[in-house]
């Protein structure tokens, strides 16, 4: 069984097409070229499909960098 | 000369809104506009490297007042298509934002408004420009190829009053961009509001983003167009349970919305009494062919509707005859003064006039009901819409022959499938396409397989594919 860490990162590297060394806390929407907006559908379809949530509206358009999901995912029990 | 030659009567009224420059007038519009395009000597070929900025409109309403002939493109451009734009055409002007100025351009600086600056070619090319020549677009909004739809002063025209009477477009509406204004769709909604002395809000966020949902609430925006990919971010967004008073109709366009979706929105526009409209239409025909008024929106659902005023449509057979009854599908063509020019490959086209003489066969399959509503049902050419740009399928697969691997294309809308006989380039002719081409990639899946198939004649039989 794959860790939450885990599940989170591999949204992220599957939505953006991006390596595990790309990622950290700034890792933030429209910085690269990949995280724009068909990039962010995929990944909050990824997270959602990953850990069986449906996140609110304004979840998603806060969802603004790697470090500010985890905070977002908490609200739905699920720790990173 | 356009309607543009005309905004001053509008001048006490507001014409902009922008994040950064906040409101701005007809008159001071105008006054930047006219300061820039001062800077043009005669009438020429302008590039214009658009952003939804105060800059970016500000140039194009000059050059457009200044009866300049003009081409669009947008600032996510790949620099090597880009190149190869200035190459083929050999604009005596680009007008950019100064961030993106790349290397290896013989152009010098001659003005500079903001954070935009207006560069002249050091070596210019002397040709012909048909006189009436407006716009050169391409097919495909932000990617693509070198190929550009003419427009005439007269597509244009047509165009703003057809949109202006069926949309009910007054000096009151006040539309919010959601697309680049290179793209067919995005700078048919500015022209039209331009037209009506309306109030454009300009923001680059998407609707992803948080500022664009406080630049639409702050501003009270009435209107928006969206490709069906912002009406799949809306669904995710729960649009239905959002409260957005001012919003008085929305559009769609740029690709076929699923009926599922275009039901469930009739439904939800009916109840928050905003005006639906479904629209169709290409490039070619300056923007728009037809539209389902709104009325219909719940009823008459996948429908393209009817033409837009002004307009004609039928479907021919294979033998080019017009087909009478309901229910027959055949190629959709259009006539009207919104028909473009024709096509220009290169800076010799552009002396070229009226080609299509207001005639369209539009290469799309289309059904007429009882009541004479369209329905687009297929296609004759090969080319996907992906997220609202038009995919040329063969230039695809050109690109890929272009680095030595054969390959075939297909895939329907919003999932482009490249058929590749070499394994281990897999993932780099993904990445490549996905960077030539401007698409995600989560839109591209490349698949091995060992032989394309063709038949004896060479030609791919698209048939056999997996």
């Amino acid at each position: 069984m794959a860790t939450n860490r885990e599940k989170y990162d591999n949204a992220f590297k599957e939505s953006f097409e991006i390596e595990q060394s790309d990622l950290k806390d700034e890792l933030e929407y429209n910085t690269i070229e990949t995280w724009d907006s068909i990039g962010h559908m995929q990944l909050m379809a990824e997270l959602e499909d990953s850990f069986d949530i449906m996140i609110d509206t304004d979840d998603i358009l806060n969802f603004g960098t790697y470090a500010i999901g985890i905070e977002i995912l908490a609200k739905y029990d699920v720790q990173i | 000369m356009n309607f543009y030659n005309e905004l001053d009567k509008f001048s006490d009224k507001t014409a902009l809104i922008t994040e950064n420059c906040g409101a701005i007038s007809y008159k001071n519009l105008l006054a930047v506009a006219d300061q820039i395009a001062g800077h043009i000597e005669n009438r020429c070929l302008v590039f214009i490297v658009c952003k939804n900025c105060f800059e970016s409109i500000a140039g194009y309403v000059g050059f457009q007042r200044a009866g300049v002939a003009i081409t669009l493109v947008d600032a996510s451009i790949d620099d090597d298509l880009f190149l190869a734009l200035l190459e083929t055409y050999r604009p005596k002007y680009v007008y950019m934002p100064k961030e993106g100025q790349i290397d290896g351009i013989a152009f010098e600086s001659v003005y500079s408004f903001e954070n935009y600056v207006l560069l002249k070619s050091v070596k210019t090319v002397e040709y012909v420009l048909h006189r009436d020549l407006n716009l050169l677009l391409t097919t495909s909004g932000s990617t693509g190829s070198r190929k550009f739809v003419r427009q005439s002063y007269k597509n244009i025209d047509s165009q703003v009053v057809a949109l202006a009477e069926y949309l009910g477009i007054t000096s009151d509406s006040r539309p919010i961009t959601t697309m680049s204004m290179s793209f067919t769709y995005g700078l048919s909604i500015i022209n039209s509001h331009f037209f009506k002395g309306a109030l454009l809000i300009l923001t680059d966020a998407s609707l992803v983003d948080p500022r664009f949902w406080s630049m639409l609430k702050e501003n009270e925006a009435t209107t928006f167009g969206g490709v069906p990919f912002i009406y799949e971010i809306l669904k995710k967004l729960r649009f239905e349970r959002m409260k957005l008073p001012s919003l008085k109709y929305i559009t769609q366009a740029g690709g076929k919305l699923n009926n599922k979706l275009t039901a469930e929105f009739a439904q939800i526009c009916e109840e928050k009494s905003i005006d639906f409209y479904v629209m169709y239409g290409q490039t070619e025909a300056t923007a728009r062919i037809s539209y389902l008024p709104c009325e219909y929106a719940q009823t008459k659902v996948g429908s393209v509707g009817i033409p837009i005023p002004g307009g004609k449509m039928w479907l021919e057979d294979n033998e080019g005859n017009r087909i009478h009854s309901a229910g027959v599908s055949g190629e959709l063509v259009y006539q009207g003064d919104n028909v473009t020019l024709g096509y220009a490959e290169d800076y010799l086209d552009l002396a070229k006039g009226d080609e299509n003489k207001g005639l369209l066969h539009t290469g799309d399959i289309a059904e007429c009901d009882e009541d004479g509503f369209f329905t687009i049902v297929g296609r004759t050419k090969r080319f996907l819409k992906m997220y609202g740009s038009r995919i040329n399928l063969d230039e695809i697969e050109q690109l890929v022959a272009e680095e030595g691997y054969d390959c075939a294309c297909s895939g329907e809308d919003n999932e482009l499938v490249i058929y590749l006989t070499k394994s281990k380039e897999i993932e780099n002719i993904k990445s490549y396409i996905s960077t030539k081409m401007k698409i995600h990639p989560s839109g591209i899946v490349v698949r091995y397989i060992n032989k394309v198939p063709r038949n004896e004649s060479g030609k791919i039989l698209y048939s056999e594919l997996a």
